[in-house]
């Protein structure tokens, strides 16, 4: 720890580094970089043991914008450098950036395999459902029918739900905020660094040169309420202005629904309660979409388990215990001879 | 070898080589292995070559599933696995079609007859048996029903047929130590050990040993078979020990990693033929190594470049199809100049290529594969022994200069078994690898002025704090820059760091022969066996030829162009199309002779010896 640390707490400023911010301006990118600087003061950080890794994208110029240790890698290959890292060095905490393109497309195959691992992370998967930095192509978050460069006539490939995917790769942590939610998001990142393991944060970001106003249908302030649920752990989810409507559990249909309080007999008592360890309902809350029902943000999903970086450095450490690292005797096992 | 007088006596040779072949199934790697231990502990030099099908479980009795073991041993230097086998064991119909093209004339042959049935020659495609016609005449031919006396000689341990039938191999071992007057005893305490709670299997295989050992004892001298005394080989005082080419990479990796105090961390896919690898590395967790098996090839070395930037070092392996898939991430570890070891175990290629066999195709790749002007040190292994010390020189090279380290084997070198006087680690030359701590003036692109290397800081070190990445960076800060005059700069001093580490590695020698000889024969990699055997031979008869060996490929030694165009004429032999050959004259406008062989086998010396016979107008 330097004196700094010591002496006095830091604060967000501290984790700005000296480099001009070179999003466009209006980007969603620079809300959520305050959130993340505010997240590290609040969670009392050290900047010396803190590394941002990113892949490439516009998100990915993230780590050269925080007081911390970055690494700014190739496209997609953000999630296998990170766990070089953390295997490296376990006591490094880790901060995974990257986007739709970089950690679903190109990096689809490292992003499975590291949330299936479970290695010590905290992924920020910022989600604009388009290509920035190439200039506007469409991208697996893209919705059907997106126009752009290469999609002139629209996109005709189903999107993938990013929140889904991890849960179907076995992340064991998984939420979703929003990138102008300077409020809850610095939550939900502190919620993913405490979690021990790969904790997977998809953020609404909007890219206001490419996609603007995507995500409008849910994030819009003065309709937020109306269209967002901020869940939480073992609390009703309960939604709307006047906070009376929420999500119930038709066994029929075996879905989700939305219902009014005091409409068609239901209670309050029958609205679902959040359960962060089910993974059931986690799967069932991730797919629900605007504007149908409202968008569920929050902790999501939620259960510890040893992580990967924890459990091959108990192997080595109970290698290191019962063997020994005599190089001479090593090279000397099985059958050799003399020569006089 | 001279098998004219069969007779119970002892004939006393200089070398010989024994080829052992079988079905996938007939256990002729373990025999070869085995037999290679016995040979070495009897103090004979000698040089291994496991030719495996590339299918795991070929149909059993198939030509493609033949698996062969070739030893070359001797009481003189033996530096390769010999060009044709002096006695083959064929265990069946396919592997004596397969081998027999490569064997000597007049070599002996011992077959299984009892293999030799409609079947079994269907599948080889044998119309006739050739047993029964005068096909093998060039050659000497002892027919033993192996498959009968083994089953006879484990009669008594109530095993299954299948499993009474596995032990043949055992039983031909037993033969091989008679005709070559090997003890028993190792290989009975490695039976005993290996199936240790299996005592029954254990005791049939020895039972088997023994019987095909008393088998010779009591051959009558009418028979083909005779014994052979190889003497041993005159080797310097010391331990010893049979090593192949991915174990001795693995330790030389491990000894580098001790030598420079700096932990390693493994990141590799399985791929043949460098598996091996990551195996013998996943074995070392007392000595703290981590090995991640990871997704693929891209994210095995793209964890190893992190582990580097936290400040291990970060190694990948992997044969020329995955480098292909490294190539971007070797990029980065370039731009970001980060240290990582890259092992390519070259196989046949393209593409898929032939997994299993053997060739030099990857030097281009190597050298030149990437996107922009990115220059990495590239070395060569030449033979097992060699894989240890290379192994070590990776690792201070790739941490003192802060580069990218590439480690050309192949898939020879990689499974070729010889002696290996063992070092001891206290002895070998320590070097210091530096973490900068001093905050003083730092940025993450500040260079040593004699090694041009960055700074290492590592994250957890406080005042150190910088970012890093693969956008070009402004020389004085280490800041992203697209100012046009220092990405030249910056480019420059990549490729002059790299240049300069010709200061730091041994002048190129002349290592049979003398600079300035009317012929040379250039050689990297594998090849050098085959070609020190060639000049040597060539010298004998009176050719003024001599044997120059790359192994620094790039940089390639400062003093190469020198003593190349020191000699008349060059020969470059090497298993691809002409790679070196084309670096060679890239670099130093050389008028060179390109031989070269990609057939998956490894050069003949015979093959090497008749060109220089050629090229110095011996012979036309
Ligand atoms: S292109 Fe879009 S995502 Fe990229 S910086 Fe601009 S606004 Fe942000």
């Amino acid at each position: 720890m330097n004196e700094q640390t010591d002496v006095k707490k830091l604060t967000f400023k501290d984790f700005e580094t000296d480099q001009e911010v070179r999003w466009c301006p209006g980007c969603g990118d620079y809300a959520i970089l305050k959130a993340v600087q505010m997240t590290l003061a609040n969670i009392g950080a050290t900047p010396e043991n803190t590394v941002f890794v990113s892949g490439i994208g516009c998100s990915s110029r993230f780590p050269y914008y925080v007081e911390t240790y970055g690494f700014h890698t190739i496209h997609g290959r953000a999630p296998a450098v990170a766990t070089g890292v953390k295997l490296a060095n376990p006591d490094l905490d880790v901060w995974l950036v990257t986007g739709d393109g970089d950690g679903l497309s190109i990096g689809g195959n490292h992003m499975l395999h590291v949330l299936r691992r479970n290695v010590n992370m905290q992924i920020m998967l910022f989600n604009n459902e388009i290509y920035g930095l190439t200039k506007g192509q469409y991208s697996p978050t893209s919705k059907l029918g997106t126009r752009s460069p290469s999609t002139p006539f629209g996109s005709v490939d189903l999107p993938l739900s990013p929140c889904a995917f991890a849960l179907g790769a076995g992340a064991r942590f998984v939420a979703r905020g929003i990138d102008t939610g300077l409020k809850e998001l610095p939550l939900i990142l502190a919620r993913a660094k405490d979690h021990v393991g790969a904790s997977f944060v998809e953020i609404f970001q909007n890219c206001i040169v490419f996609n603007d106003k995507t995500f409008e249908g849910f994030t819009l302030k003065k309709e937020a309420a109306n269209t967002q649920i901020y869940a939480e752990h073992g609390k009703p989810l309960i939604y709307g202005k006047d906070r009376n409507k929420g999500l119930i559990f038709n066994r029929d249909k075996f879905a989700l629904e939305t219902a009014v309080i005091g409409e068609n007999g239901v209670t309050e008592k029958d609205i679902l309660v959040h359960d962060e360890t089910n993974k059931i309902l986690a799967q069932m809350l991730v797919e629900l979409k605007s504007p149908e029902f409202p968008v569920v943000c929050g902790v999501i999903y939620c259960v510890q388990e040893e992580s990967y970086d924890q459990a091959v450095h108990k192997q080595i450490e109970h290698a290191k215990k019962n063997g020994n690292d005599d190089f001479n005797a090593l090279i000397r096992k099985g059958r050799t001879w003399t020569v006089e | 070898m001279n098998v004219q007088n069969p007779a119970q006596d002892f004939d006393e040779l200089d070398s010989v080589c024994v080829r052992f072949a079988g079905d996938s199934g007939d256990g002729m790697q373990l025999t070869g292995t085995q037999f290679s231990v016995v040979t070495a502990l009897e103090g004979s030099d000698l040089s291994t070559f496991p030719d495996f099908p590339a299918e795991i479980r070929a149909p059993v009795g198939t030509t493609f599933g033949v698996s062969a073991f070739q030893i070359n041993f001797g009481s003189v230097e033996v530096s390769t696995a010999g060009d044709e086998p002096d006695v083959l064991v064929a265990m069946n119909p396919a592997a004596l079609k397969v081998s027999l093209p490569g064997l000597r004339k007049g070599g002996l042959i011992i077959v299984d007859e009892g293999a030799f049935n409609k079947r079994n020659l269907d599948k080889a495609g044998y119309f006739d048996n050739p047993l029964e016609n005068d096909s093998l005449s060039d050659y000497q031919i002892q027919k033993l029903d192996i498959t009968k006396l083994t089953l006879e000689s484990v009669k008594d341990f109530g095993l299954g047929n299948k499993d009474a039938v596995r032990s043949k191999n055992m039983w031909t071992l037993g033969l091989v130590l008679w005709m070559f007057d090997r003890p028993r005893k190792p290989i009975t305490d490695w039976l005993e050990e290996k199936f240790k709670k299996i005592p029954d299997v254990a005791k049939a295989n020895i039972a088997a040993l023994n019987a095909g050992h008393a088998y010779g004892e009591t051959v009558e001298a009418s028979s083909n078979l005779q014994r052979y005394h190889v003497g041993k080989h005159k080797e310097e005082p010391g331990e010893y020990r049979t090593v192949n080419g991915n174990q001795a990479l693995a330790w030389g990796l491990l000894a580098g990693s001790k030598l420079g105090e700096i932990p390693l961390m493994l990141g590799s896919y399985p791929i043949t033929p460098a598996s091996s690898l990551l195996h013998a590395l996943s074995s070392f967790k007392e000595f703290g190594v981590i090995t991640f098996q990871a997704e693929d090839e891209i994210a095995a070395i793209c964890s190893a470049i992190g582990a580097s930037f936290a400040g291990s070092l970060g190694i990948t392996s992997s044969s020329g199809p995955g480098i292909a898939l490294k190539t971007e991430a070797i990029g980065l570890a370039i731009s970001t100049e980060l240290p990582v070891v890259i092992i390519d175990i070259q196989r046949a290629g393209p593409s898929t290529g032939m997994p299993t066999k053997t060739e030099q195709s990857d030097l281009y790749q190597a050298v030149c594969g990437r996107n922009g002007d990115a220059p990495v040190v590239v070395l060569a292994t030449s033979n097992p022994q060699d894989c240890f010390d290379v192994g070590i020189e990776a690792v201070r090279l790739a941490t003192k200069y802060m580069t990218p380290v590439m480690v050309l084997s192949d898939g020879y070198i990689a499974n070729a078994s010889e002696p290996w006087k063992l070092p001891d680690i206290n002895k070998l030359e320590k070097f210091q690898v530096n973490f900068c701590t001093n905050p003083e003036g730092f940025h993450p692109f500040k260079r040593d002025p004699l090694t041009l290397a960055r700074a290492w800081a590592k994250p957890g070190t406080p005042g150190m704090l910088h970012r890093i990445g693969g956008i070009e960076k402004s020389y004085d800060t280490g800041h992203i820059s697209y100012d046009p005059a220092n990405h030249q700069k910056m480019t420059d001093i990549r490729a002059e760091k790299i240049a300069n580490i010709a200061n730091d590695i041994a002048e190129q020698s002349v290592s049979l022969g003398n600079e300035g000889s009317k012929l040379a024969v250039v050689g990297w990699g594998s090849t050098r066996g085959a070609i020190h055997q060639a000049v040597k031979r060539a010298r004998g008869e009176g050719i003024d030829v001599s044997h120059v060996h790359i192994g620094n490929i790039w940089p390639l030694p400062r003093n190469l162009e020198t003593l190349l165009k020191s000699f008349d004429k060059v020969i470059i032999a090497e298993m691809n199309n002409g790679q070196m050959n084309h670096l060679l004259r890239a670099e130093y406008l050389l008028d060179a002779y390109s031989l070269t062989k990609v057939t998956g086998q490894p050069f003949k010396i015979s093959e090497i010896l008749e060109c220089i016979r050629v090229q110095a107008g011996e012979r036309s």
